[in-house]
């Protein structure tokens, strides 16, 4: 029978030499297993007695507690080494290239009407749409532009079928609808962007297709000032807070009085450039008071009723805010191109 | 373009400056693009003291230039440069019209100092053969050496180019109109033209009878001048025309054109004698023919308005006179003629004719009849001025022209509401004393008459609050919001769902497009999946942009061919817009285009390419997140230019909706996955509420299944076996494994089939009864074999 301390000098240098889990827990098993040598020395208690007795279970308990902690602390650290061994196999490149997930972006014009949108429909506005294939009715005649109009020259007309069938060449038609659906006695605030058509060639500058977002609204009291303020919000939010509006003299025939609405030049901030063809403006819509013919066509009655309208161009806001000089971008839709545009904005 | 020596000869601008009245017009509404200064700086007479021929060149002469207070060498190539001749000399600093600014240079080594000049160089004269003949300009003696050549040539003159707004393009054409609106500006009056002039005894009235037979010409004027002599017009005549871009011709033809710049009323001249006695206006024979001023046979419909001498067309009214009648260097005795034809008539014929001449242009934008007359008076004036003609008496005159005055009524107060500012009565009466237009005032009540030159004035309140507020300047008005209720605006009507699919479709990687409604006949032909027709534009530009379309995937074609074209491999694109038929029914659609990767990493293995089942799942989420889960399903169907094995049919509430599908591979090699669905047809479908539905406390059961079957029968066949024979306590369904051609014809197919009830833990013995149900129900019923685990 060993003693105690060769054992425990034995023990503990095995465990040291020991240099994977396997051969610890094998070790365990050989010295501290119910019959291994650690637990036989309990026989040699019986042979004792009193003081001698006492301090052998002592010594011997100290012993087992001893080589315990050591096979503990030796399990972990090698468990440990797994771990980092593992791990550090487990490492990767994180600058290798991410699995790239598509970007949906938006059409550019669906881009600038949905900011329009936004704006306008926390003032109370609708977002509106009405039929492409309109009524000569709706999109001339009740707009106060009678047959022989030299104002339909201007909007040189796709007729889909004799002359009461187009495509409309103006989105002003749905001003129409909704006052008529309005009943004559309700104020309106509305917006209506859509596609529109006209008998152009497309080059760089125009499209045959396009896209202008109209507004209405019609009240009591309702004043080309109040057009004023309402413009400087929307020409404010796309344009920054910096930018400043002027309205000239203008002639459409569904308002009286008529204004083209400018905004100061953000390229060279009122100075003059190319373009603002060195004016320091840029015009960026049409609007007025409605005429009162409009408003007695559409069953709103001009004495009691006043309202004014607006119509953007969604390609010109688009062109001037992101800097795209060719109208055939936003219908070519070039993957390349538009991918940029899947991003928010700041306000 | 409008010359302002001769505004000036209405209104009073001395002291103006005409680059600041520009400014001031443009704001008040009618827009000066450009001011053209004729005036050449650095431009002096000179005296060719020695001419000398070039050494280096046949057809040079080295000219030594007295200019005053030096002599200077000059280079010159005309054939006139010669010793002792007075010349116009541009010195180096000049800007010759066409940017065209004169340095010192050497000409073919010899030092040049300037030009000497010709009058086209100018811009004084055309740039004809005939003109660049004659050479430089020669400078009578008299004229001082050193002295500026501007005051010798009168270039003193400054051009406004317009851009009349429709609406002033009646009054603002023509030199007189736009008089007014600068003497509107500066707040002067208009002195109008000299019309007085003598007339002999002999009556018009003899010599001619006009009968009008037609509507279409509501007012005809003529009078009648003889002995007329040709010859050519006075400087200022001349020059005026040029610097509205006329040519002129000599003094008779030049008279009518100069009166039209001035009044805005075309005028005709007929040679008197060739005419003869009698005028018919009436509306054309259908296939009547004129031979034009300009030498061309016209072919004439009865729609067109014509001139006849009471057999014969002499003058296609208000557009081009006829070779027959025409002024000619041995006229003797004129005709003229200054009337009124129907606008909507004259635009018609003459742009069917495609003759928009400068008569046509104004006879198109409407005339005033107070013009009209005077017009014919000032012809007068000016022909026996400066053609020595003897004016006959009287005038021939047929008159339905209608004369009611617009008196407009109304109030500051109502002029201030519209326009949102707070002016005086007396501030009224100050503005419409500047517009000239005649009031009456009574007790805070305006009665205004529009003045006939007006024409584009309604009589309405709006109008005049238009004319004050130009006035007033709108760069003062003051910005305000409007007051009155203010709720959240809403989109109207189908507006959301099209929103809604958008967001989504996004959001999903797709990308948007906008193409065109119009496309060509090859198109329309492309995936025509339903029984629609298509409209086909009457009169459409080009054929390529000729019918409209009831299908977008056609347009999703042509984008991702331009998109192949340009190396973009991954294209996932959709489209959401109207389309009609032939009953201009309308159909909102989405349509989508999938081809190449949805997720892309391949140095990790591990891309996702786009299949049928990916765009499925692209729609499923779409139907799903639009409210229509569990609604819809996918029925296998032949549909052109669709892969025959790979397209179906999608329902909603069992109602066809759309398409999916693979492009056939004899359209396209390449994989491409489309898919269009009718969101018209959707949004008429209700959807519920969100409800919310908590987790089930108790497990789940989840056991395998996999059957035998025909390749033929497909999964949701089998599904739908299951989950009817499965009742309330299976939840869910979901293959997990395929082996296609397992042996010969027959496939093996995987359920995974979750159990779960919603009241109590379930026991393995109740799932496995209806377990054992199912697998007896499928075996029995589909001619299937139940695989051992």
């Amino acid at each position: 029978m060993q003693d105690m301390q060769s054992l425990k000098e034995e023990v503990l240098q095995k465990l040291a030499e020991a240099k994977t889990l396997k051969e610890v827990n094998e070790l365990k098993v050989l010295y501290m297993s119910k019959k291994g040598p650690v637990n036989s020395l309990n026989m040699m208690l019986k042979d004792l007695e009193g003081e001698e007795k006492k301090n052998f279970g002592k010594n011997l308990n100290e012993l087992k507690v001893c080589l315990e902690e050591n096979f503990k602390e030796k399990i972990t650290k090698l468990e440990q080494e797994e771990i980092d061994k593992k791990l550090k196999a487990e490492s990767i490149d994180i600058t290798l290239p991410a699995t790239k997930i598509k970007h949906g972006a938006p059409n550019i014009l669906e881009k600038i009407i949905e900011e329009v949108e936004s704006v306008f429909m926390s003032m109370g506005y609708d977002v509106v749409d009405g039929p492409e294939i309109e009524e000569d009715h709706y999109n001339f005649e009740l707009l106060n532009i009678p047959k022989g109009h030299p104002a339909r020259d201007a909007q040189d007309t796709f007729y889909v079928k004799d002359e009461d069938y187009l495509l409309r060449s103006q989105t002003s038609p749905v001003q129409a609808r909704v006052m008529l659906s309005s009943g004559g006695d309700k104020p309106i605030r509305m917006i209506c962007p859509g596609k529109t058509y006209r008998r152009d060639a497309d080059d760089a500058t125009h499209s045959h297709q396009f896209m202008q977002i109209e507004g209405l609204l019609v009240d009591k009291n309702v004043s080309l000032s109040d057009l004023k303020g309402t413009f400087d919000v929307i020409a404010k939010h796309l344009f920054g807070e910096d930018c400043e509006t002027r309205f000239r003299p203008s002639y459409y025939q569904f308002t009286e009085p008529s204004v083209e609405t400018d905004i100061s030049c953000f390229a060279c901030k009122g100075k003059g450039c190319s373009l603002c063809k060195n004016t320091g403006w840029i015009t960026v819509s049409g609007a007025g008071i409605v005429h009162p013919n409009v408003l007695r066509n559409c069953g709103y009655d001009p004495e009691v009723w006043t309202g004014f309208a607006f119509g953007f161009g969604a390609e010109r806001l688009a062109m001037l805010k992101y800097g795209i000089n060719d109208i055939r971008t936003f219908y070519q839709t070039d993957l390349r191109e538009v991918e940029n545009f899947d991003r928010r904005e700041e306000e | 373009m409008i010359s302002l020596n001769w505004v000036k000869d209405y209104v009073d601008l001395t002291s103006e400056d005409l680059k600041d009245l520009a400014v001031k017009i443009t704001k008040a509404g009618v827009n000066v693009e450009k001011v053209v200064d004729n005036h050449i700086n650095n431009l002096v007479i000179g005296k060719i003291v020695s001419c000398e021929a070039h050494p280096n060149s046949d057809h040079l002469k080295i000219c030594m230039v007295d200019v005053g207070d030096e002599t200077i060498q000059i280079v010159c190539g005309a054939p006139n440069a010669r010793e002792g001749i007075k010349v116009i000399v541009a010195l180096p600093g000049a800007i010759l019209p066409g940017d065209f600014e004169i340095k010192v240079g050497k000409i073919r080594d010899v030092l040049s100092n300037g030009m000497l000049c010709a009058l086209f160089e100018l811009g004084i004269e055309e740039k004809t053969p005939e003109n660049y003949e004659k050479g430089i300009h020669e400078v009578e003696d008299e004229v001082k050496v050193g002295t500026d050549a501007n005051l010798y040539l009168k270039t003193d003159d400054v051009l406004y180019e317009l851009d009349v707004h429709k609406h002033r393009n009646n009054d603002c054409y023509y030199h007189l109109g736009f008089a007014y609106e600068v003497a509107c500006i500066l707040n002067k009056k208009v002195v109008l033209p000299e019309i007085t002039h003598q007339e002999i005894k002999e009556n018009v009235n003899d010599h001619i009878k006009v009968v009008v037979e037609t509507d279409d010409c509501p007012y005809y004027l003529a009078k009648m001048v003889k002995d007329v002599v040709i010859k050519e017009s006075p400087e200022f005549i001349k020059k005026r025309l040029i610097s509205a871009g006329m040519r002129p011709i000599n003094n008779v033809v030049d008279i009518s054109n100069y009166v039209m710049l001035e009044f805005g009323q075309p005028l005709h001249f007929f040679d008197k004698d060739l005419l003869g006695n009698k005028i018919v206006v009436r509306k054309a024979h259908e296939n009547e023919t004129i031979k034009t001023l300009d030498g061309q046979e016209r072919n004439l419909k009865s729609c067109d308005i014509v001139i006849t001498d009471g057999e014969k067309p002499v003058c296609i009214a208000g557009i081009m006179g006829g070779e027959n009648t025409e002024v000619l260097p041995t006229t003797k005795n004129i005709l003229i003629e200054s009337a009124i034809f129907d606008a909507v008539s004259i635009r018609n014929t003459a742009s069917r004719l495609n003759l928009k001449s400068e008569a046509s242009i104004r006879y198109g934008k409407g005339l005033n009849f107070e013009y009209t007359n005077m017009a014919i008076e000032r012809a007068c004036h000016l022909l026996e001025k400066y053609a020595d003609a003897t004016i006959l008496s009287g005038i021939v005159l047929y008159d339905k022209v209608d004369k009611k005055e617009k008196w407009v009524e109304f109030t500051t107060d109502e002029i201030n509401k519209i326009l949102g500012i707070k002016i005086t009565d007396d501030d009224v009466k100050i503005e419409l004393g500047r517009l000239d237009f005649t009031y009456e005032y009574n007790k805070g009540k305006f009665k205004t008459l529009i003045p006939r030159r007006r024409l584009d004035i309604d009589a309405n309140i709006n109008d005049i609050a238009e004319e004050i507020g130009r006035l007033y300047g709108y760069h003062n008005l003051v910005s305000t919001l409007p007051i009155g209720e203010t709720r959240q605006g809403k989109y109207i009507g189908d507006v959301k769902i099209r929103k809604e699919t958008s967001k989504r479709l996004r959001a999903l990687g797709l990308n948007e497009c906008k193409t065109y409604t119009l496309v060509s006949p090859e198109m329309v032909k492309l995936f025509k999946y339903e029984n629609k027709e298509n409209v086909i534009l009457p009169n459409p530009m080009s054929l390529d942009k000729s019918i409209v379309r009831t299908s977008i995937l056609p347009s999703l074609l042509q984008v991702y061919e331009y998109n192949t074209a340009r190396n973009v491999k991954d294209i996932n694109i959709y489209e959401i817009a109207k389309t009609y038929d032939k009953d201009f029914k309308e159909d909102m659609k989405v349509a989508m285009l999938m081809k190449g990767n949805y997720l892309t990493n391949d140095w990790h293995n591990n891309s996702m390419s786009v299949d049928f089942y990916l765009i499925k799942g692209v729609v499923e989420n779409l139907l799903d997140y639009l409210g229509y889960k569990n609604r819809y399903s996918f029925v296998k169907a032949k549909i052109n230019d669709l892969h025959p094995g790979i397209s179906a049919k999608i329902l909603v509430d069992k109602e066809e909706v759309g398409i999916i599908g693979k492009v056939h591979p004899s359209l396209k090699k390449e994989a491409i996955y489309l898919t269009e669905i009718s969101l018209t047809k959707l949004y008429q479908k209700s959807i519920k509420p969100i409800k919310f539905k908590s987790a089930s406390k108790y497990p789940e059961i989840v056991k395998d299944m996999a059957f035998i079957v025909d390749n033929e029968i497909d999964s949701e066949t089998i599904k739908n076996v299951i989950k009817k024979e499965g009742g309330r306590v299976l939840s869910d369904v979901e293959v997990f494994d395929l082996y296609p051609n397992i042996s010969e014809g027959k496939k093996s197919i995987a359920y995974k089939l979750t159990f779960k009830d919603e009241a109590k833990t379930l026991v393995d013995e109740e799932v496995m009864e209806v377990f054992k149900r199912i697998t007896n129900k499928v075996v029995s019923s589909l001619n299937a074999v139940l695989r051992d685990k």
